[in-house]
């Protein structure tokens, strides 16, 4: 019998949502265990800040540039490589349960496969593969797919729409009538996306996505090998976790987090200091993507909205925790657990009140960028807890998977397995980690490239709609870890940069073929 | 928004397909088609259905336009589907939308990027191709 593996994901999660990471809001003790006995690392990035670039680069093991998935709404290809296919064709049970979104949401002409499979009432789409065989659509033997709320072609509001009705409505509603994301207040402060849900616990999404886990875990065989991505749509806006849960983080309790200048002149004067899409985003006068609610101005958040949003965010953090607790003892009771590897990350961050934002966006700061991410080996291949602080990136899931599995790392990876310690980080070479933005919406069209390597983020704003080229931003982050002060033209740091610069461009890879279009705005 | 493709089939023969309204659904991804006079109904794979109105069908122009009436949440919508002849015996479809609320124009627009490729790989491909 081979390892297993169960791959967790979590939907726009900061670094410090866990305890294991200096979080001091949500409990995390499942989360801060298999970090103490595992790989926990200080510096992992995503290689884009938004979920379907993001989610196309795990399960791709490439860079945005190469997989092509530039921006939500820009289907991965179905017959884009994949790690489960791999996996599955050595021999692996694959599965995948919650949110996927390696094609766009917005579909009502059910053009994509894994819209589809709920309103077949299937959990596979079996399509012709290269070697003249059959296969699963991903790779992925089982899926059953959740988002946020009960919305969308998904197994979960599915379920929900035939078995409790009632609870449709108690999510927040995401998009307005005009189909844009919805700027209503709510909540004790008024904050946007934030909701009382009365749902019962065990009826939200993530109760669910554990349940179903379980559930198809248990219809596996006891020697079967199996690679499991049990991904949950939270703590991604909105953010109405179950009311029965408010009682958890009282948000008139909470600190202001630090990133978070409550004196208003200061905040301007941080942002000012950086390109200036940044307080345009701030003053409401520029919006460049779908993910965050166009008719909202951040520059009116209010502390008690931040606290209001924190304590959300941090109440669904700690029901992620409790429900991964709940998966790791039934695979205990399946007499698993010496042969488990888990892998924790997140897709992207959540802004959650820096700089006064929240939401995301082409903003290549730490509370969008830095991940939190955990490998707990399997306890039987005998690996040493770790903390590895050189930086590694998403793109490295797909190579550990097929390590993990032994298999030889697939050629289309772009990437090494992820390191087990500070020495093994310096053997596989993992010196930096670069993130893309492009968005091209609303007529705005901004791209920016962003290397992190040796303590130091450097991004460069493309010329666009916004920028003329010459922008950029440079943040040592040992000494200014919450990025308030841009260095970007300092001249004593012009060589620094530079040379950073030049770092960045040898190693991004070329865009793999002509830009494909984007085909929903989400 | 705005997509089209480029068929190695001369003009009318693309024309016979693109302009015969009752038979979208051979190469645009929904499920069905049916005509009464000019009101044309599509009904997607998820069931939606929507309700057409066509306001343009110009055989001489290789035009069509039409609109979705009756639909509280689409405030405006055109779209124009036109046959360019490229004096070389192939021929470029252009599918335009004009619609709000504009987020769903990209929707219709992925859809129709689509049903585009579809079009191009079934006249292509039939006899008579050159």
């Amino acid at each position: 019998m081979g390892r297993k593996i169960l791959f967790v994901t979590t939907d726009q999660q900061r670094y410090d949502a866990l305890g294991c990471n200096g979080g001091t809001v949500a409990r995390t003790p499942v989360l801060d265990g298999l970090a103490a006995a595992g790989v926990r690392y200080t510096r992992a990035h995503p290689q884009n800040v938004v979920c379907m670039p993001s989610r196309s680069t795990m399960v791709t093991g490439q860079h945005v540039a190469t997989h092509g998935v530039w921006m939500n709404g820009v289907p991965l290809p179905g017959d884009a490589p994949s790690i489960a296919e791999d996996l599955r064709r050595a021999g692996y049970r694959t599965a995948l349960v919650g949110k996927a979104h390696f094609e766009p949401f917005l579909d009502p002409f059910l053009r994509f496969a894994e819209n589809r499979l709920a309103a077949n009432d299937a959990h596979a789409e079996w399509v012709d593969a290269p070697d003249g065989g059959r296969a699963p659509h991903r790779g992925f033997e089982h899926m059953e797919t959740a988002t946020h709320g009960a919305v969308g072609p998904f197994h979960y509001a599915q379920w929900l729409r035939a078995h409790h009705p009632d609870d449709v409505a108690r999510f927040f509603q995401v998009l307005d009538r005009d189909l844009e994301v919805s700027a209503l207040p709510g909540g004790d402060t008024g904050a946007p996306q934030v909701k009382r849900n009365e749902i019962a616990r065990e009826r939200y999404h993530t109760d669910w996505v554990a349940d179903r886990t379980i559930a198809w875990l248990d219809s596996l065989a006891s020697d079967d090998d199996w690679f499991c991505w049990m991904s949950f749509p939270d703590p991604h806006h909105p953010w109405d976790p179950p009311a029965s849960e408010l009682g958890r983080v009282d948000w008139r309790e909470l600190d202001l987090p630090a990133g978070y200048p409550e004196d208003r002149a200061e905040r301007e004067r941080i942002l000012d200091g950086k390109p200036r899409h940044w307080r345009g985003w701030y003053d409401g006068t520029f919006v460049s993507n779908y993910e965050a609610p166009a008719r909202w101005v951040p520059a009116t958040l209010t502390a008690d909205q931040v606290r209001e949003v924190n304590a959300m965010a941090h109440i669904e953090n700690e029901l992620v925790d409790e429900a991964i607790g709940r998966v790791l003892a039934r695979i205990a009771a399946r007499g698993w657990a010496d042969d488990l590897d888990v892998v924790y990350t997140t897709d992207h961050g959540e802004m959650q009140g820096d700089f006064g934002l929240l939401f995301k966006g082409p903003y290549h700061v730490d509370a969008l960028m830095r991940l939190p991410l955990l490998w707990r080996p399997a306890p039987r291949a005998g690996v040493a807890p770790a903390v590895v602080d050189a930086p590694v990136g998403l793109v490295a899931l797909a190579a550990t998977f097929a390590d993990i599995a032994g298999l030889p790392r697939p050629a289309y990876v772009e990437s090494p397995r992820l390191p087990t310690s500070a020495d093994d980080a310096r053997a596989l070479g993992h010196e930096r980690v670069l993130t893309e933005w492009d968005s091209v919406l609303f007529g705005k069209v901004v791209g920016l490239r962003t290397i992190h390597r040796d303590g130091w983020t450097c991004t460069t704003a493309l010329p666009g709609t916004v920028h003329d080229g010459t922008e950029g931003e440079l943040y040592d982050t040992v000494e200014d870890p919450l990025q308030r002060v841009n260095r970007w033209d300092d001249p004593s740091l012009r060589a620094h940069r530079d040379a950073l610069l030049d770092d960045l461009r040898a190693h991004l890879p070329a865009p793999a073929g002509p830009r494909r279009p984007c085909d929903a705005p989400v | 928004m705005r997509r089209h493709v480029r068929i190695a089939r001369d003009a009318d023969a693309v024309w016979a397909v693109v302009g015969a309204l009752e038979r979208q659904h051979e190469w645009f991804p929904t499920e069905s088609t049916r005509m009464e006079g000019s009101t044309r109904w599509v009904t997607l794979r998820s069931g939606l259905t929507f309700e057409e109105e066509i306001v343009t069908h110009d055989h001489a122009l290789r035009r069509y336009q039409y609109r979705i009436v009756g639909n509280p949440g689409i405030s405006h919508h055109l779209s124009t589907v036109d046959v360019l002849d490229d004096g070389d015996g192939g021929c470029t479809v252009v599918y335009s939308i004009d619609m709000v609320p504009d987020v769903l124009a990209m929707v219709i627009g992925g859809a129709a990027g689509e049903g585009l490729e579809t079009l191009r790989r079934r006249l292509e491909h039939a006899e008579g191709a050159r």
